[in-house]
């Protein structure tokens, strides 16, 4: 399968359209052309870079060198996940909470996937790890974001119904049951979603970048289940292992809510 | 009398050490004034906040109980309750053991199937009495219980108490209303900063 090489006349295009939409913003007064701007600029460098480093990596073809990118990737996802949500845990905490779910849970679908469905040979091509994990670290770090800003909200602004239940003998898992459902679905709807509407609101991502790359539909539709099911299943253990966490945090042995350990963010 | 709760070398947030002890029975009224931490009081006697000491609850140690446990049996009702269900039944544990305490406080029977959101503040600060009473603990920490209640509520709720009281259980209640407190206390303390004053005389 041949992709259909783009020209630079073909990019600038693109340029053009961002141009032209933030143009458009700068003479309707909407203020959106600075970020429409930078983030266009940013795309293009981070874009280009990654495909020259991709390029050499997937030359020399060593493990090790596969490692370091996945090792960058994982610092860049605890980095990423600990920047959103609006409240954070103190301390070490915040990156324990966040990044080591999104971390483990992704890495242990990415391995399992390498290992028995997708079977590249060797098993870590760079070819295949390195895509696959940006694909499914990036859907368990949305996942787990939410679930922790769900949650810790949730704390805050339910900490009377809490603290109520906590008061009348029941435990810190009963008391927190109602926030950590609502953070564990809002962590799961995105992912939902985008599987309800495969296919027929939208063609997903992945699928949609093989059928320009020239692969048939059917072998595209199979590679975007998979990789669905992938995805949602990272997601539920990346959020439920945070959730777990933060909850751990935010209580002590004696069932107490623990809302000091937490700190607005910045 | 028989010892019920027993609180010594208490001390943690509002300051302290804190050391009393209430009988079974009794009824204790703290008063002093705002921010000087009689809530706080009461909730590191649940141990709801961080706190050191030694509580003995029927000559059983705290440090012994799980957290759970002891709130079962020494229970914390906050100013402003909170509610964690849409409706007032959702709340209450056991169900049927509520339904006779709502003519007592003045409320109407329908009122366990009504939202929570639909409540007065009055209406909440019955129910969530009547929310702990069914669960029977041996001791209620309650934090201004009838500031929401007009006269007659109050009144309800002061002889509601009572009638528990009868029956061996104990309460302390902080109370900003003189009145009150010369009405249900069996011995009446003074919180100043970081310190607790019984007064003579009830």
């Amino acid at each position: 399968m041949n992709a259909p090489s783009l020209t630079p006349a073909d990019l600038a295009l693109a340029a053009a359209l961002v141009l032209a939409s933030a143009g458009l913003s700068l003479l309707l007064d909407f203020r959106i052309h600075r970020p429409m701007v930078v983030a266009s600029l940013r795309m293009v460098a981070q874009l280009l870079l990654v495909g020259q480093v991709l390029r050499i990596v997937f030359r020399i073809g060593h493990p090790i060198v596969t490692l370091a990118v996945l090792a960058v990737m994982a610092a860049a996802v605890v980095y990423e996940v600990g920047a959103r949500p609006e409240r954070r845990l103190a301390g070490l905490w915040h990156y324990m909470a966040g990044g080591l779910p999104t971390v483990v849970c992704g890495f242990a679908i990415v391995v399992l996937a390498l290992l028995t469905a997708l079977s590249p040979s060797p098993w870590y091509d760079a070819r295949v790890a390195i895509p696959l994990a940006g694909i499914i670290l990036g859907n368990v770090m949305n996942a787990v974001s939410l679930a922790l800003n769900v949650f810790f909200s949730a704390a805050v602004r339910e900490r009377g119904a809490i603290e109520a239940r906590l008061a009348l003998g029941a435990t810190k898992g009963q008391a927190l049951h109602g926030v950590s459902t609502q953070a564990l679905r809002t962590a799961l709807i995105p992912t939902i979603n985008q599987m309800a509407a495969a296919g027929i609101i939208t063609l997903p991502g992945i699928m949609t970048g093989q059928l320009l790359a020239g692969m048939d539909p059917i072998g595209a539709a199979k590679y975007q289940i998979l990789l669905m099911g992938l995805m949602l299943s990272g997601s539920f253990a990346g959020a439920l292992l945070a959730l777990k966490l933060a909850a751990t945090r935010l209580t002590d042995d004696r069932h107490r809510l623990r809302l000091d350990r937490l700190r607005p963010r910045g | 009398m028989t010892l019920l709760l027993d609180v010594r070398d208490l001390h943690g947030l509002p300051g302290g050490p804190f050391a009393f002890h209430l009988e079974a029975g009794e009824c204790l009224v703290i008063s002093g004034p705002s921010g000087i931490g009689k809530s706080l009081l009461l909730r590191m006697i649940a141990d709801l906040d961080p706190n050191e000491g030694v509580l003995q609850l029927e000559g059983q140690t705290r440090a012994e109980m799980s957290a759970p446990a002891w709130r079962a049996r020494v229970s914390y009702l906050a100013a402003e309750s909170g509610w964690w269900a849409e409706t007032v039944i959702e709340h209450m544990a056991p169900r049927m053991a509520a339904a006779p305490l709502l003519s007592r406080l003045g409320l109407r029977p329908d009122i366990l199937e009504a939202p929570v959101s639909q409540l007065s503040s009055g209406e909440r600060q019955r129910l969530s009495l009547i929310r702990a009473l069914i669960r029977n603990p041996r001791v209620l920490l309650l934090d201004e219980p009838t500031s929401a209640l007009d006269p007659g509520s109050t009144t309800l709720v002061e002889a509601l108490i009572a009638e528990r009281r009868a029956a061996g259980m104990g309460a302390i209640i902080v109370s900003h209303n003189p009145e009150q407190a010369a009405r249900i206390a069996t011995r009446r303390f003074a919180m100043t900063a970081g310190q607790l004053t019984e007064l003579a005389g009830p």
